[in-house]
């Protein structure tokens, strides 16, 4: 068809978390510029699996922006070079034919390599653990309607809970700090009625996991902000710190 | 003989659930961290379900084939939940939700399941708004609600268009909380290969470690698989990429009966295929239909643009076909009048292959701030995919496989006819009948997952004596021995074809004769041509890498692999239903308007098929019985 196109990509890959990876270049061709940047590389695949290669892995799933599940730094830029999408929703109509695509995974200590393109992001996990949550049973609730919530601040609450935990912020960041991904968990519950017994408890319990993971500092750079596929904002950051510090100052049960 | 028993409880059908509750066993609180149970999936019924279990006190061991529980595809359902609050005072309440879901399903469900699914439905918009979910809020601070296809009335609870994702953070956290209290073992990156069931009851799970390809046994007193749908036998779907059957299937290999399989769900409103390359489709939220007017073109072959089409020369045709519902007739109505309009050559686009929905009359009547409130962000997904701004020109959409009403049989209990296997959500076959209304799924996802398993396992648990079973028993050696040898021959072939490239075939097998329309020539070609189809990929696929690591062309090719008998029983399934009924349309059947015509007489049944070989099944059917509400023609003009 006319107005596809060839690509030369060069691929990050590496067998395991322990080997030594490094670029390997390949060439696909007669992309449509409709195909997603996944479905480009499920071509690519193709080729390598025809030929009885080894395919590239990469992680990804439900391919509309939702699950978070894909990654990829696309020419230095976690989720590619559009903003507030992630790899899955970008389109090859973006490229030009001949281009040189550069493709790595994220980068960061505490997100060890799997495999080419995956890395684990089971810390994200270990923070909600700590206490990303409403201590609540299921069962012995009030009525839904009992609880009123204004508009501004279920808005706020909503904003910052559409984080889909894909972890672009902590690859955007110089320091990998996760500070990004902390804070809109921390923002949603601290807006909220239900979110006030545990408020100050929670920050705590959550940074302190943080900080044990082996992520960085925030130096408020906003580079996550800028990189981030669902506009969480760096206001959440601020939020984060407010909390931390008011629950130094009023909270009976303070964490060292 | 299998003997198929739904055991629901006798009585009225307003008390049927509160009885069994008191007549179930119960076990002592102190007794309870003596069991094990494994959950299979972190979707919206896996994860509500592992952390009501731990929160009682079970022993929880989950497994996901994702890297983590956030991800499963509960995450990527947009419009909303329903409830029968009745907060509108619209005239909602739990007999009409259940009449609507009974109905929506064409009278292809069970009425006491039903029925308790809407008497739940409440409860879990409580438990939700406990656990911090943001739905959506009136100025006055109390929730608001939206319609959705199939009802009269507005009872679908929804946060913007994420509210899967939302509903499934929810249950996440209260996963994660259990997690770290030390109450459920949560185990990522693994897929379940195989069931194990020793002296007839499920004791235990075989699974794969996805990085290092290691083979793992894990044993229970009760296995629960909340696994999701197999709209993925399709190839394009708006499922995730992930989604499958093998876990399902496995347990069929060993015993559980699948019921309907042919009990399809194609969604009207998709993004339109854009060419060869597409590995899926997506979805556009249902809820675009309370205010979306759908219409093509007057004559075939029209070829000017939609802005050129005069009103005179265009057909709204689910408002002409259906006034009384209009745009928000059910899904399986809406996407037969899509495909009949484009059949005779009125469809949008170059391909002809979608149908025009139209926002220029809601955009004038309410402005175009309301309408980016309320669809904002699905407007935005739309240009992003096509490059197409939906604010001048109207969208094109068309159907697309989006979930599936058929699974697993299960009793009222959720039990299969395994002792001790559970199956929850899409995965089992129970609530939606013949075809499922919208904002029902994370509903019925979130009521077994909450409020029916925490109950009836404890029954199970409470009334059987169990042999100690650890994973040095043979029957786990057994399974895993069958499992490597699967692999090892998958990856010995060394064919010319790839899985995607055989699993694209099948899809397309299935899309033509096992789709939106069926007829008996088509099936019987569909059941030669998968056949053939699963014969060839045994013989011809090119699954390359080891067993030994992280390999992922090795995970599809297993999937595919299952996929290829589940095709043909999906056919087999349709062939034997005589009638059409819901997402299940044959032409044969039919009335002289192009409506489903049911046969209550003769398939007022559920078709639970048991395995033999592949290609081999045999037939048990549950008669369903209905005391309340009495088939009626499902008419929604």
């Amino acid at each position: 068809m006319s107005g596809n196109m060839n690509l030369t990509l060069k691929i990050w890959r590496q067998a395991n978390a322990n080997a030594v990876g490094g670029f390997v270049t390949f060439n696909v061709k007669n992309i449509s510029p409709d195909s997603s940047f996944l479905e480009m590389l499920d071509i690519l695949n193709e080729e390598l699996e025809v030929k009885g290669l080894d395919p590239v892995a990469f992680e990804h799933d439900c391919r509309e922006g939702i699950c978070g599940a894909c990654s990829l730094v696309i020419n230095g830029r976690p989720h590619g070079p559009l903003d507030k999408i992630t790899t899955c929703q970008l389109h090859m109509r973006h490229f030009k034919d001949g281009d040189t695509i550069w493709i790595e995974p994220w980068r960061a200590k505490a997100f060890p390599i799997i495999k080419d393109l995956v890395v684990d992001r089971t810390s994200f996990d270990k923070i909600i653990q700590a206490g990303g949550f409403i201590s609540v049973d299921t069962g012995g609730v009030p009525d839904a309607n009992a609880i009123l919530i204004s508009k501004e601040a279920i808005e706020t609450a909503t904003d910052a809970a559409a984080c889909i935990g894909c972890g672009a912020c902590v690859a955007a960041c110089k320091n990998a700090s996760a500070m990004l991904f902390v804070s809109a968990k921390v923002s949603q519950f601290a807006v909220l009625p239900q979110g006030q017994p545990e408020r100050y408890q929670r920050v705590q319990a959550m940074v302190k996991k943080m900080d044990e993971l082996g992520f960085g500092s925030c130096t408020n750079t906003y580079a996550c902000e800028a990189e981030c596929p669902k506009g969480i904002s760096v206001r959440n950051i601020a939020r984060l710190n407010r909390e931390y510090f008011n629950a130094k100052l009023k909270s009976e049960n303070v964490e060292a | 003989m299998i003997k198929l028993n739904a055991k629901i409880p006798k009585g009225a059908i307003e008390d049927k659930w509160t009885n069994h509750r008191f007549n179930m066993k119960l076990v002592n609180p102190a007794n309870k961290r003596k069991y094990d149970v494994i959950v299979i999936g972190t979707g919206l019924a896996g994860a509500s379900a592992a952390a009501s279990m731990a929160e009682l006190g079970y022993n929880v061991t989950v497994l996901t084939y994702h890297d983590s529980p956030r991800r499963a595809h509960s995450i990527a359902a947009q419009g909303g939940i329903n409830a029968a609050k009745n907060y509108p005072t619209d005239g909602d309440s739990i007999k009409r939700l259940f009449y609507d879901t009974l109905k929506g399903g064409d009278y292809r469900a069970r009425e006491g399941n039903v029925y308790r699914l809407a008497e739940v439905s409440n409860s879990i918009i409580d438990q939700c708004v406990a656990q911090g979910v943001p739905f959506a809020r009136e100025y006055g601070g109390h929730l608001d609600n939206r319609s959705f296809g199939g009802a009269l009335v507005s009872r679908t609870f929804y946060s913007r268009s994420i509210t899967g994702q939302q509903l499934l953070l929810g249950a996440y956290s209260a996963l994660s909380r259990q997690v770290g209290l030390g109450k459920i073992k949560m185990i990522t990156r693994r897929e379940m290969l195989g069931l194990v069931v020793i002296d007839g009851a499920a004791r235990g799970v075989v699974a794969r470690n996805l990085v290092t390809g290691e083979i793992e046994n894990y044993a229970a007193h009760a296995v629960v698989l909340a696994t999701g749908g197999y709209s993925r036998v399709f190839f394009l779907s708006t499922n995730a990429m992930n989604c499958n059957t093998t876990a399902i299937w496995r347990a069929h290999r060993k015993g559980a009966l699948f019921a309907n399989p042919c009990f399809t769900q194609i969604h009207p409103t998709c993004i339109p295929l854009h060419g060869e390359q597409q590995s899926k489709l997506t979805l556009m939220s249902e809820s675009l239909r309370n205010d979306g007017r759908i219409w093509v073109k007057l004559k075939p072959g029209d070829k000017r643009k939609p802005g050129e089409i005069p009103e005179s020369e265009r057909d709204y045709i689910l408002e002409r076909k259906y006034p009384t519902y209009g745009n928000l007739a059910p899904r399986d109505i809406s996407s037969r009048a899509a495909k009949e309009a484009c059949d005779a050559g009125k469809g949008a686009g170059e391909t002809g292959q979608a149908v025009y929905l139209d926002f220029a009359d809601a955009i004038k009547r309410l402005g175009k701030k309301v309408i980016e409130e309320r669809y904002g962000n699905l407007f935005e997904m739309y240009e992003l995919i096509t490059a197409e701004n939906p604010w001048e020109v109207p969208m094109r959409i068309y159907p697309a496989p989006h979930y599936t009403m058929g699974g697993l049989w299960v009793d009222y209990n959720l039990m299969s006819n395994v002792p001790g296997l559970y199956v929850l959500g899409e995965a089992n076959f129970s609530d939606h009948g013949a075809n499922r209304l919208g904002a029902s799924a994370l509903m019925q996802g979130l009521a077994d997952g909450y409020f029916v398993i925490p109950y009836t396992i404890g029954d199970y648990l409470a009334g059987t004596k169990f042999q100690a079973v650890k994973t040095d028993h043979p029957e786990f050696q057994k399974e895993k021995v069958a499992i490597d040898e699967m692999t090892k021959k998958l990856l010995s072939i060394k064919g010319k074809r790839t899985t995607d490239d055989i699993h694209r075939q099948l899809g397309r097998i299935m899309w033509n004769k096992v789709g939106m329309a069926r007829n008996e020539k088509g099936l019987k070609e569909a059941i030669q041509e998968i056949s053939d189809l699963r014969e060839e990929f045994w013989k011809n696929v090119n699954v390359p890498g080891s067993a030994e690591d992280l390999n992922q062309a090795l995970e599809r090719a297993g999937r595919v692999a299952d996929f290829l008998e589940l095709g043909e029983l999906m056919a087999v399934d349709a062939l034997d239903r005589k009638e059409s009924c819901g997402g299940h349309f044959r032409e044969e059947f039919q009335y002289e308007d192009g409506e489903a015509k049911r046969d209550d007489e003769n398939y007022t049944y559920v078709a639970a098929w048991e395995f033999k070989s592949p290609g081999e099944w045999a037939l048990h059917k549950e008669q369903l019985e209905f005391e309340y509400l009495k088939p009626t023609v499902r008419s929604y003009k």
